[in-house]
């Protein structure tokens, strides 16, 4: 090393030059290592659509399927609860169902759902991903005498309606989110498949 | 005899410092003489990492990875191994005493300034240890693969998602699936076991380091580099580290063991609060329990992320309250280090904090009410005062004049 040389600038560029190609190196170098960290071939082909057989399910009644790991229900609703709907609206945050990410096309409508009767949607809270209880209208609850039925999260409080519509003021902040499904009979849903097309 | 390992021991250092570093940090390391009973939680905690690495090791031997494996496996080794029952409580009792210990020596440089200057680094190198131990606590905690271990998890990274644009798929990666399954559990065990303590023992060391660059702090908050014997250059308040406190923190270790004992032996579930009941049902990602909630250590930072009423903005309070930590060396305008030489305010703000942290720890831990997210928002306040109303209250406080040297 001469220290004694005037003009450094070769010196500054070199060391420069070489930083910069060395981390352009280390940046890719880490691609693998953090693809390696996601969601393998094997996971993402874990997603198989799921086939549901709902001519069993009674008026009210709540059956719960496993889609990707997650929990996804079909709620059969009563002529009440359906009818009950419009009128929780002034208390919903999204009754309209407008945040498009939370339903498939189809499915953004009043009763968010392909047939008006059948709601399915996943079970999990779309705060911090607590699987909410179903609690009917008659059932034992503290959510005040005018509860119109629907899901209670227990972790921190969040409400929704029969169509999954999350209520105003609770930490929750969209509405329950309706999995690609379709009718392949009268009395059969497959999860996991958009409604009058292919597979997602 | 004597003579052979002496000559081993010259042998030896010609080729590695041994006897260099044995006076570095221990035998001519002078620490102050006025020590009292809050020093003891720094070497303490240097045991229970040894302890938890240990009682770990052991635990890994018999444990299994897997989604469909891991919750039998525990209580294999619960039933099946011998003494397995034993290393598991040592070890899960342990984490809970790990964070008890660090939050008492926080607290006691709090109280004593011990991350004021020239030990800011020192304190923001604790901070880092304090954050690593939290997330090797997390991943921890998945590995029982129970109702809380499942929906805990699932909550903790849900906090990503809130996280705007990037969030979703930031979490996706966090869990390496959709959902929390196998693919988690597994990279959660690999960071529980090795990436961690990697850290946390690196860590650990850097801090030694820094603290014996720097020298202890002591209730007085009186630099004792200050006041040397021009002879010697040694501290005239200095003692060396060895063998004074290291006998002093015998008398430390003794008493922790009797206590941890009681606990591991007679309460190692302590009421559900280090051993949480739904705990011992499998993880079942179609019901999440009636209530959840984080272990004891966790509640009070859990408490602030619930009284913010918006998702992300409770993230980002948690994470601020966490964050501040770092800022506190240049929060403090206080012309003495010491609480006993602080003023009234000082000592006011700090009984204030403490009651709001307790508080937060407690309210983490109920189901939430109006009632009590109104005293969760409260005390989420006073939290933030403390830290960000220092660089006020600390430099309008009447101070008493600091001696020269240590008081007995």
């Amino acid at each position: 090393m001469t220290e004694d040389i005037d003009d450094k600038s070769k010196r500054r560029f070199l060391i420069a030059a070489t930083t910069v190609v060395g981390a352009v190196g280390v940046g890719f170098t880490a691609v693998p290592f953090v693809a390696s960290l996601r969601p393998s071939a094997r996971t993402q082909a874990a997603g198989a659509p799921v086939e549901v057989d709902i001519s069993k399910l009674e008026l009210g009644q709540r059956l719960i399927v496993e889609w990707r790991g997650k929990p996804v229900w079909v709620v059969r609703r009563t002529e009440k609860s359906l009818a009950d709907l419009p009128s929780l609206e002034v208390k919903l945050r999204d009754p309209n169902s407008d945040v498009t990410d939370q339903q498939p096309t189809y499915a953004k409508n009043e009763t968010r759902s392909i047939k008006p009767e059948y709601l399915v949607v996943i079970g999990i809270c779309t705060h911090l991903g607590c699987s909410p209880s179903y609690v009917k209208e008659d059932d034992s609850h503290d959510l005040g005498s005018d509860w119109k039925g629907g899901f209670f999260c227990p972790c921190h409080g969040s409400f929704f309606d029969l169509a999954g519509r999350v209520y105003r003021s609770v930490p929750a902040p969209t509405n329950l989110v309706v999995p690609p499904h379709t009718y392949i009979s009268d009395t059969r849903i497959v999860v996991g498949i958009d409604h009058r097309q292919g597979v997602a | 005899m004597s003579k052979i390992l002496i000559t081993g021991l010259e042998w030896i250092d010609v080729r590695y410092p041994l006897s260099k570093m044995w006076n570095e940090h221990l035998a001519q390391y002078y620490a102050p003489k006025n020590f009292n009973v809050w020093y003891y939680f720094g070497s303490l905690a240097l045991l229970v990492l040894v302890l938890q690495i240990v009682t770990g090791v052991f635990l890994a031997t018999n444990y299994k990875p897997d989604s469909t494996m891991a919750f039998a496996s525990v209580e294999y080794i619960m039933r099946d191994v011998d003494y397995g029952w034993l290393l598991r409580y040592l070890h899960s009792s342990g984490s809970s005493f790990f964070f008890i210990i660090v939050y008492l020596h926080m607290f006691r440089a709090l109280m004593y300034g011990s991350y004021r200057k020239p030990r800011e680094l020192l304190w923001i190198i604790g901070v880092f240890i304090y954050l690593c131990l939290m997330a090797e606590s997390f991943f921890g905690y998945l590995l029982p693969w129970g109702q809380m271990s499942f929906w805990g998890a699932q909550v903790i990274i849900s906090l990503f998602g809130a996280i705007p644009y990037i969030g979703e798929e930031l979490a996706v990666w966090v869990r390496g699936d959709f959902v929390i399954g196998d693919a988690t559990l597994n990279r959660f065990f690999v960071y529980h076991v090795a990436l961690m303590p990697m850290i946390l023992l690196a860590l650990a060391v850097v801090h030694i380091i820094a603290l014996h660059e720097v020298g202890s702090n002591n209730p007085d908050g009186i630099e004792i580099k200050k006041n040397k014997d021009p002879a010697t250059g040694i501290p005239f308040d200095g003692i060396p580290f060895h063998p004074y406190y290291t006998v002093k923190d015998i008398v430390g270790v003794s008493v922790f063991l009797f206590i941890f004992c009681v606990v591991v032996f007679y309460a190692p579930e302590f009421g559900g609060y280090f051993l949480e009941k739904n705990n011992f049902f499998p993880a079942d990602p179609m019901t999440t329990p009636e209530h959840i909630e984080p272990l004891w250590y966790f509640t009070p930072f859990y408490a602030i992320l619930r009284a913010v009423p918006d998702k992300f903005l409770g993230v980002v309070a948690m994470g601020a309250s966490i964050i501040v930590l770092f800022f506190l060396p240049w929060l403090d305008r206080s012309p003495v280090k010491s609480i006993r030489y602080k003023g009234w305010i000082f000592k006011f703000a700090l009984f204030l904090f403490v009651i709001s942290f307790f508080g937060l720890g407690y309210l983490g831990m109920q189901p939430p009410t109006p009632m009590k997210t109104l005293f969760a928002q409260i005390f989420s306040t006073i939290y933030f005062a403390f830290f960000l109303l220092m660089p006020w209250y600390s430099s309008i406080d009447k101070t008493k004049p600091v001696p020269e040297r240590v008081t007995d």
